[in-house]
């Protein structure tokens, strides 16, 4: 257990250094940054003045060290734009993001599970080929129109809950709600082959030999043992949420980091847009290698590994 | 009879849009960019609209229907070239770490690792501003981006097939590794592959149609159903028809794809049973 706990912490490691690289990178595709900062009014002069400010002069393997230098102390630059260091505004903006992330992780676990019970209680029936068929509805849905559905209908229409912004908690319901239809595909797929292949055990055999009743059988026995999968897919997917919360908040207008990395790119905020992208990695990184540990912890042929 | 129904509805979807995409554009009496300012905002024909616009026409006067199959040929493009990119990427990584095993498997998990942990949408949409967007950078980053699920699955079937006696046979005979990867292994897990290829397909028109929504997809007149959803976001309280037409189209087309790669996946496996 140990050596695969080692094991999976040193790929994280490694992960996060390849993606110390690839976010540094991104910001290099375009050519010069210096470029972008200094508008398109700027004299030759300007340019090579913001150049040498923001140290763009340097060969650029000098340029990467001192950038992972700098974040390995918590340092993440200063955002052209917004003219105030980077990690002052993830801060103001991650708490929105993750809220937002739970929230949809919440509408998802919620809808997800009863219906991946169902089906696996109705295997091979019409009912376990309706909720399947829900699947794939899921799967197919646009987020950012089922966005622009649910404010036309819900918001504008029956004006039940409000369209964009936070002024409160219920301005998190409908983007939690479409967020979430990302997630519902897999948990419901894993829920209901989680609980098929319980059902299918001994101890369910025994608890039934014993006469117990079949709420208790199912809920108590067979949906613990299929649980655990579950929380560690769900925290994958949590990770895969945050990433595509840029879409939701843009059309909620939610100040998110989302919404901050979609500004910073489409103004050239580099600053901004490596640190997002580098912080929305290491989150998946931490969350996949939680959802192994879970799994390790859980089937003794992984420990060994 | 019943159960083959979504992989027929399926398979019909996918053949209409199919033939819209290739004879669509010059059955279409209209050009899909010329505007006409006279007649903007025309509502489809079911809602009282004009019959020379059966789909109405958008805020610069343009036929809907005529954007609307032109669309088609874009999203279709889109998926298919950019899921054979993907497929190219994935199945050579894939293929090459399950069959080999060791360092090179260790290779193989690590970059599918790093592929992951990369926020998907984010990073598409940065290089796409960085680079300029155009149809061709949209396809070439989404291929370059969507190999994992190619990757992970040809990985794992090819170490299923590599134990089995006639790869093992092949081998003691003295084929060439590439010789038993080309002609022992790549056949049989094809079918798995394809069922992954459609898929990737339908997420690739999903992604095209997200990174066109939000402005850094394919550029404008180019009628991308996204970016058509894009342009009408602003006449939606009025004319909800406006993003109705291209969402729809969207939606049943990516589950008409779906359906159709579950159907195969489910035919495949019961013509291997038998």
């Amino acid at each position: 257990m140990r050596r695969f706990i080692l094991r999976r912490a040193i790929l994280g490691v490694l992960v996060c250094m390849t993606v110390l690289v690839i976010s540094f990178g991104l910001t290099r595709v375009a050519g010069d940054p210096a470029l972008a900062v200094a508008g398109p009014q700027a004299t030759a002069a300007d340019v090579a003045a913001i150049r040498r400010a923001y140290g763009l002069d340097r060969p650029l393997p000098e340029q990467f060290f001192t950038w992972v230098g700098a974040v390995a102390r918590g340092d993440l630059g200063r955002s052209y734009l917004f003219r105030e260091p980077v990690a002052n505004l993830i801060r103001a903006r991650l708490p929105i993001t993750l809220t937002l992330g739970l929230v949809g992780l919440g509408f998802a676990l919620l809808i997800a599970l009863p219906l991946g019970i169902v089906a696996a209680l109705h295997e091979g029936t019409p009912t376990d080929r309706l909720v399947m068929l829900v699947a794939l509805l899921g799967q197919a849905m646009p987020s950012f129109w089922l966005a622009l559905l649910l404010i036309i209908g819900l918001g504008l229409r029956l004006q039940w809950l409000p369209i964009s912004g936070i002024d409160d908690w219920t301005g998190y319901l409908l983007p939690g709600l479409v967020l979430a239809f990302s997630a519902i595909p897999a948990l419901m797929r894993l829920t209901r082959s989680g609980m098929i292949d319980a059902l299918g055990s001994d101890y369910i055999r025994t608890a039934r030999a014993k006469g117990l009743s079949r709420a208790s059988i199912v809920l108590k026995h067979a949906a613990r043992n299929a649980a655990m999968p579950v929380v560690a897919i769900a925290a994958v997917q949590l990770g895969f949420m945050l990433g595509g919360s840029i879409v939701i908040e843009s059309v909620f207008s939610l100040p998110g980091l989302g919404f901050l990395a979609w500004e910073s790119i489409s103004k050239n905020d580099f600053p901004v847009v490596q640190a997002v992208v580098l912080l929305l990695a290491v989150i998946y990184i931490a969350l996949t290698l939680f959802a192994d540990l879970l799994n390790a912890a859980l089937d003794p042929r992984l420990r060994t590994g | 009879m019943l159960r083959h129904l979504p992989t027929a509805l399926g398979a019909l979807i996918v053949g209409a849009a199919l033939l819209a995409a290739l004879f669509g554009p010059s059955l279409v009496p209209h050009d899909p960019f010329a505007q006409d300012l006279l007649r903007r905002l025309v509502p489809p024909a079911w809602l009282g609209g004009d019959a020379a616009h059966p789909l109405g026409t958008d805020q610069l006067g343009r036929d809907y229907l005529a954007r609307l199959v032109y669309g088609a040929r874009i999203s279709l493009v889109i998926g298919v070239v950019a899921a054979l990119t993907s497929g190219l990427i994935g199945i050579t990584l894939g293929v090459l770490g399950g069959f080999f095993g060791g360092w090179v498997d260790d290779l193989v998990m690590f970059a599918i690792t790093c592929r992951l942990s990369i926020p998907l949408i984010l990073v598409a949409l940065a290089v796409v501003s960085a680079v300029g967007s155009s149809l061709s950078v949209v396809v070439l980053t989404l291929g370059l981006l969507l190999w994992d699920r190619f990757a992970v699955v040809a990985r794992t079937t090819t170490m299923q097939v590599r134990r089995l006696d006639y790869v093992a046979a092949a081998q003691a005979a003295g084929a060439s590794g590439f010789h038993v990867l080309w002609r022992e292994v790549l056949p049989n897990i094809a079918h798995h592959l394809v069922v992954v290829a459609t898929l990737e397909v339908a997420l690739a028109i999903l992604l095209e149609a997200v990174l066109s929504f939000l402005g850094l997809g394919v550029p404008a007149p180019l009628p991308s159903w996204g970016l058509m959803i894009a342009e009408g976001r602003d006449y939606m309280f009025f004319e909800p028809w406006v993003i109705m037409v291209p969402g729809l189209s969207l939606f049943v087309l990516v589950l008409g794809i779906n359906l159709l790669g579950d159907g195969l996946r489910d035919l495949l496996a019961a013509s291997r049973d038998a």
